[in-house]
């Protein structure tokens, strides 16, 4: 395998604690090496950002509904395609780009590992297939836990060997790398026509809480020892007031401590914050409650985020929420999409326009990036847009642009229609703080691998990791205008992959060798969960058990994660 | 204001996508320079003067552009895409996609248009002397916002899902409409001074629809609210005021329902309903029977093949459950 050398480059790296010295970074065999030979070849790199390859973790990318919203959305493609060029093939779409287009974006910004949000297990070939025709990014999914029968089950009957045997299973058959939990109980309900808008709204039938069900999956999380924690969408999502369930739900987690072997130090990781953060009690007196939310993150340091923030686009929101999909659909009387997911979850889509004229959206706005600035420590904290959801994920260099620039911040905030309203409604107008390009490196390349429990592969420069490097045009003491940084963001000057140059000035050269992240927990199958799987499936599935896992071809480049349970 | 003259000098082999000829990109060209925009045929790329002879030249602002266009156009599609000021005069027919999108400025085509005329159209004006096809002034497919804005006026016929999704702005059909005529509507006039065929603002929830001929079925969700005197092309007349489409929601405005509106005609309203029914029991002559039995003598016809002969031969449109009776018949 061919060496490189980038010389001089300003490296911003958490790993290694370079905070923009001059260094050299050296790649060797696909890897980072303390030196390389002369025949390496010289990239230089001087007067220019060096960061390791960003790692995303939550965005909807592929599967089902995704795939869902690609169908019902011919809208969100018109004038966006590309024709094949010498490396690439045709993309396009701007919110549910085709999985090609998403892996040449997210290289091109210089992400190398993606996580895909949510998996529905009953569907799980079909994520894989997706993530199998996405070039260049490494990907893992992370398959719903938060409505699934057979857990209700085991934990109401206080069964956490069942639990775990039953999870380590899913994830070996599904091929997946972490517990999600969407709306724990609440898509269940949907399927009674109701939800769990609180912690202690018990599901029907179940008779279990969203406080039982995070509680156990939590539990069960560390006593596998997984590389990730719980990852959890909480209940209520998108409603004014909604920030106590989501400090209820946070509750959940205090004080427990981390168990694990791969240097991960939070027990729950609450995704697209922002969508749970919001104060009033209806759409008029709708403010930010980002302060509050905030500050019970920087004082409980096991638990990490993603902002989820608004870029103000037109976009697809899509989830395994079901309730609230509908509830979307009756404010914005768009297009609906919905699904029951058998035994495991429900789903739902809707476009949406985040109009920067409506208050609503405006606020929505600020609060993620309230989230940002005034969350403390950027290892835990990372920048997401939910892609698709609260904005499409080619948007991630405005966001680092906002997070940077306070006067692109006060531009925004002035230029909106209800000005007045939305800085009354936030505190973003009185927040100044302005992150450094190491804050930046910290909360989309260190922080989310340390969260995945990658950090000793992904997301540093230090020798022996994957050579996952990414070289931007853009010098930090040299900034005059906040649109340089998000213009070097956009397209990376080099973007390496294990190794490998698939990203030159902007433009993908290298279809890289991608991979597909999934974790073997290795806890044994036992006999009561092994008859109960088959049980459910004879009742209840639509599908016969042998059609249900994702076998091996499906992963024809399998990175996994194994894990000692005992 | 310049003008730029394009005569299609020969007919192309596939369809010629246009979308370059608009005031907005001819503004500021010499005849030259216009020839060497692009056009698309296939999957390759031509230039315009492969296929046009330009002469004159475009105006300093699209504004001042006026570009007329002669020779046999009926295979170019998206002339005038996306043009917000200027002119287009087409002498002939065009095909699909003409007046897309259309911002401003005034597109005249003399002949036909086909389907996707005008869709998703914001403003300006534009005027068919000929029919139209499907989908005029429609919205994309999967969109939600048709036409928002700016008149198309066609003097002929135009075909069904006319104005799915209208916003605003305002349609005139001279002729009759086919079926899905304003689906989804939510806003905008729509005017067809022939009949219209039926599921006449099925979904609608906001806007007006004169039919003034006759609307053959009226849908089972609209309610006949009453007459009412409307004022039309400037002299007041009364009509039949039904609304709908009551499956929908619908907003409120000062404590009242708003609801989309069908104005037919008073006089013709009584005979909306009852028409179509009437058409229904129309039955074949024993004279017109003998021959359709001549016609497939000693052969088991399709109802398909039976249905298609009656409507070719007496023009009679009969339901298929209609004529699978009137081949049992004939067996028998």
């Amino acid at each position: 395998m061919s060496e490189y050398i980038i010389k001089n480059g300003k490296v911003y790296d958490p790993k290694t604690g370079l905070k923009g010295d001059v260094a050299d970074v050296c790649i060797k065999d696909g890897k980072i090496a303390d030196k390389v030979s002369n025949k390496a070849k010289v990239i230089d790199a001087k007067g220019k950002t060096v960061m390791a390859g960003a790692v995303e973790v939550h965005a909807h990318v592929a599967g089902p509904k995704v795939n869902e919203g690609r169908n019902y959305r011919p809208e969100d493609k018109l004038f966006t395609y590309k024709p094949t060029g010498k490396n690439t093939r045709m993309s396009g779409g701007f919110s549910i780009p085709t999985t090609f287009k998403t892996g040449y974006e997210y290289a091109r910004m210089g992400y190398t590992t993606v996580m895909e949000a949510a998996m529905p297990p009953l569907y799980a070939r079909h994520v894989h297939e997706e993530i199998k025709d996405t070039p260049i990014i490494d990907e893992g999914a992370f398959p719903v836990f938060g409505n699934n029968w057979f857990v209700f089950e085991y934990l109401k009957n206080n069964e956490m060997d069942n639990v775990c045997a039953y999870i380590s299973w899913l994830l070996k058959t599904t091929k997946g790398y972490a517990i999600k939990i969407v709306n724990p109980g609440g898509s269940e309900a949907w399927g009674w026509g109701e939800n769990c808008t609180t912690v202690n709204d018990p599901v029907p039938y179940f008779d279990i809480t969203p406080a039982e069900i995070v509680k156990g999956l939590l539990t069960a999380n560390e006593k596998m020892g997984l590389p990730h924690s719980i990852h959890i969408h909480s209940n209520n999502l998108g409603n004014p007031g909604n920030y106590t369930t989501t400090l209820d739900t946070l509750k959940i987690a205090e004080g427990v401590k981390p168990n694990n072997k791969f240097g991960r130090e939070q027990v729950l990781h609450h995704t697209h914050v922002q969508f749970h953060s919001y104060k009033g009690d209806s759409w008029a007196n709708f403010e930010s409650g980002a302060k509050e939310i905030a500050d019970y993150f920087n004082k409980n340091k096991n638990m990490t985020m993603d902002l989820g923030c608004v870029t103000l686009d037109e976009t697809t929101t899509m989830t395994a929420d079901g309730p609230f999909e509908h509830h979307l659909t009756s404010l914005n009387h768009l297009k609906w999409a919905n699904v029951d997911v058998e035994l495991e979850t429900s789903s739902g889509i809707v476009p949406y326009v985040y109009d920067p004229n409506i208050k609503v959206c405006a606020i929505q706005w600020a609060i993620g990036l309230e989230l940002g600035l005034l969350a403390k420590d950027p290892m835990r904290t990372f920048i997401t847009t939910d892609h698709p959801n609260a904005g499409p994920f080619t948007r991630y260099p405005r966001i680092m642009k906002w997070l940077m620039s306070d006067k692109s911040r006060q531009a925004m905030l002035k230029g909106f229609k209800n000005s007045d309203k939305v800085i009354a409604a936030t505190n973003l107008a009185s927040i100044d703080r302005e992150l450094t390009l190491y804050e930046i490196a910290q909360m989309t390349r260190a922080g989310p691998a340390k969260s995945l429990g990658l950090y000793d592969t992904f997301g540093g420069l230090a020798p022996g990791m994957d050579a996952d490097v990414v070289v931007y045009d853009l010098n930090e003491d040299k900034i005059k205008d906040a649109e340089e940084i998000e213009k070097a963001f956009s397209a990376a000057d080099y973007v390496f992959k294990s190794g490998t140059l698939v990203v030159e000035n902007g433009e993908v050269i290298n279809n890289g060798n991608k991979r597909t992240l999934w974790v073997d927990a290795k806890v044994p199958m036992n006999e009561q969960v092994e008859r109960d799987v088959q049980m459910k499936f004879l009742k209840f599935y639509s599908m016969n058990l042998n059609n249900y896992e994702v076998s091996n071809h499906y992963v024809p480049n399998p990175y996994v994660i194994e894990v000692d349970s005992n | 204001m310049d003008i730029v003259k394009l005569t299609l000098t020969k007919v192309p082999e596939l369809y010629l996508e246009a979308e370059n000829i608009t005031p907005d990109h001819f503004a500021g060209k010499t005849a030259q320079q216009i020839g060497e925009l692009h056009v698309h045929l296939g999957n390759t790329t031509a230039k315009i003067s492969d296929y046009f002879t330009v002469e004159g030249k475009g105006g300093a602002t699209a504004a001042d552009t006026k570009i007329i266009i002669s020779g046999p156009t009926d295979k170019v599609k998206y002339i005038g895409m996306k043009m917000t000021a200027g002119e287009i005069e087409v002498q002939g027919n065009t095909d699909m996609y003409t007046a897309a999108w259309m911002a401003g400025g005034k597109i005249h085509v003399k002949g036909n248009v086909d389907s996707f005329c005008a869709i998703g159209m914001t403003g300006g004006e534009f005027i068919v002397d000929g029919n139209a096809k499907n989908y005029l002034a429609a919205s994309y497919r999967g969109d939600w916002r048709g036409m928002q804005g700016g008149k198309v006026i066609v003097k002929g016929n135009a075909g069904s899902d006319t104005a799915t999704f209208m916003n605003g702005g305002t349609i005139d059909i001279g002729g009759n409409v086919d079926v899905h005529l304003g689906t989804h509507a939510e806003g905008g006039k729509i005017i067809v001074r022939g009949n219209a065929k039926g599921r006449v603002g099925g979904q609608m929830v906001k806007g007006d629809i004169f039919v003034l001929g006759q609307v053959e079925r009226m849908m089972p969700t609209y309610i006949l609210k009453g007459e009412e005197e409307v004022e039309l092309d400037g002299k007041k007349q009364m009509f039949h005021v039904w609304i709908g489409d009551m499956g929908e929601r619908h907003g409120k405005r000062k404590g009242e329902i708003i609801y989309g509106k069908i104005y037919v005609p008073s006089g013709k309203a009584e005979a909306a309903a009852p028409a179509a029914r009437a058409e229904r029991k129309k039955k074949l002559t024993d004279k017109q029977l003998e021959q359709v039995k001549e016609a497939f003598k000693g052969q088991e016809p399709t109802v398909q093949q039976v249905r298609t002969y009656i409507y070719d031969t007496f023009d009679i449109d009969m339901k298929p459950m209609q004529v699978s009776r009137l081949i049992d018949g004939l067996k028998r």
